[in-house]
């Protein structure tokens, strides 16, 4: 087979549904042999949050995003419908009706296919998101990490 | 023809019979041919695409009641 190809995936968004696109074209693309890279900024940082009760030093503002920011990808609100939170009720359950992965699985499938997760530092800062606070066995970078990846990428997407 | 292998993806919904498919496929020998079993639509399309660019052979492709089945020749 020809040199392993690249697909890179920069999830901005926080979105259930945008998130669950993003991660099934990577683990679709692990299935073609892809080297894959999910780079997540802004939003798209909290798919990544554990959902767990943690306590790192922060400050006032930092604690602030902390609390209103969702806590991990089963918690992420769909980008329509999301009707105070019956939206995500309502479609995880047509999910388990149609053997549709949830975002958690599809996350923990990526990274046994070895898809790199790849949180972006600057904007950890700005939301006050520690290391802690994120999944284990992911990479934190900037935008050279992701032009590195991106530069010879077969496939290029922003979500 | 002499099936090594099948793979039972019945009732699982994208990306799933790719990724398994994949895995599969890892599993058996060059030459050796894997049978798939899927109900998902998607599927057909697919698992055509994913066997032509990752340079195995479709040698067969079933469709009976909502199942498909193919017959995948590893590369």
């Amino acid at each position: 087979m020809s040199e392993q190809k690249k697909t890179n995936i920069i999830l901005f968004s926080g979105d259930y549904d945008r998130a669950m696109a993003a991660y099934i074209i990577a683990n679709g693309a692990a299935a073609y042999d892809h080297k894959v890279t999910i780079f997540h900024t802004f939003w798209g940082l909290n798919a990544l949050r554990k959902d767990e009760k943690l306590r790192p030093s922060k400050t006032f503002m930092e604690k602030m995003f902390g609390k209103m920011m969702p806590k991990g990808a089963e918690n992420l609100p769909l980008s329509k419908m999301q009707y105070a939170g019956m939206g995500p009720k309502m479609i995880k359950n047509v999910m388990k009706k149609h053997n549709a992965m949830p975002l958690d699985d599809l996350i923990s499938m990526a990274q046994e296919q070895e898809i790199t997760l790849l949180a972006c530092t600057m904007t950890m800062d700005l939301l006050g998101l520690k290391e802690e606070e994120l999944l284990d066995d992911i990479e934190y970078g900037g935008v050279a990490a992701y032009i590195a990846e991106g530069e010879d990428g077969a496939i290029n997407l922003f979500i | 023809m002499n099936i090594t292998k099948t793979l039972d993806a019945k009732g699982l919904a994208c990306p799933m019979p790719i990724v398994r498919t994949k895995k599969a496929i890892e599993e058996v020998n060059s030459g050796d041919v894997l049978e798939v079993v899927a109900t998902d639509a998607g599927a057909k399309s697919d698992l055509t695409a994913w066997t032509k660019s990752s340079g195995h052979e479709l040698l067969e492709t079933k469709e009976e009641d909502g199942v498909y089945t193919f017959y995948v020749q590893k590369g």
